[in-house]
């Protein structure tokens, strides 16, 4: 791990729909903790909730890690979003705005790294996905 | 998380009171097209004060909810979208396009009342 972790990490299961609400309302929570400004709450909150539909829609099942991380006094929200789904066979067509293979608008990747102020994806196809978004506080 | 919907003279009024999972929009949006004919309403109001996040799937459905209604003869204003959920959709890429908005429920009625008395209001009273 690159980064300290100031409190318990967070795993919440993902495998329906219910599970999206879950994950993004304790996304929020935990950022809650760490101090953010309301507006960082919904853009946290709103990057998970993207985040974990991509599994359910995807992978069907998989995990997001929420942990609150410091770097050198730099505190920071870090959400993981793994699966051992399908994987995504070209990346960069995934992070464009608007392509889509499931028929939705196609801007959950792309969206997500405006969101966030770091993103991370990598995925092995037939095997996987991780994507590492961090929201640092300012 | 079912949605409370009263009819308010010629309108329905949808108040979103919780977070809403994908199926519960589903819910929503499918409750709303139905009921806009049974009850005869001439616009549909959706409150979103409550929610703390649109996403791409809400978004979508939200704008789905509007344009069927429109096909089905009325009119839909989505009101009370939080300033922080505004930036969180504009950032990432979302726009509720062709879908009328109002900063809360007295705007919303009131923008539905204009709608009421534009040109397409003839058209409706004879139906």
């Amino acid at each position: 791990m690159r980064f300290a972790l100031i409190a318990d990490e967070v795993r919440v299961a993902i495998d329906s729909d219910a599970d999206i609400v879950s994950a993004r309302q304790k996304g929020r929570g935990l950022a809650s903790q760490c101090g953010f400004p309301s507006t960082d709450l919904a853009v946290v909150a709103t990057a998970i909730s993207e985040l974990a539909r991509n599994i359910v829609r995807y992978a069907v099942r998989g995990e997001v890690i929420l942990r609150l991380i410091d770097d050198n006094g730099r505190r920071g929200v870090e959400v993981v979003a793994t699966d051992d789904g399908p994987g995504i066979p070209d990346i960069t067509l995934a992070m464009q705005d608007g392509y889509s293979t499931s028929g939705s608008l196609g801007l959950g990747l792309p969206g997500v790294r405006r969101l966030m102020d770091e993103f991370e994806i990598a995925s092995d196809f037939g095997k996987g996905t991780t994507v590492t978004a961090r929201k640092w506080k300012r | 998380m079912q949605v409370p919907i009263l009819k308010q003279g010629a309108y329905l009024i949808a108040t979103v009171q919780s977070a809403l999972t994908d199926e519960d929009l589903k819910q929503l949006r499918d409750t709303l097209v139905e009921r806009v004919s049974v009850v005869r309403a001439r616009g549909v109001i959706v409150d979103v004060t409550a929610l703390d996040v649109i996403d791409s799937f809400a978004t979508r459905t939200l704008r789905d909810v509007a344009h069927m209604i429109r096909l089905r003869g009325a009119e839909t204003v989505i009101v009370g979208i939080q300033p922080e959920v505004a930036f969180s959709m504009v950032k990432l890429g979302l726009t509720l396009e062709g879908v009328a908005t109002s900063l809360d429920l007295e705007e919303g009625l009131a923008y539905l009342d204009r709608k009421g008395k534009g040109p397409g209001h003839e058209v409706r009273t004879h139906r």
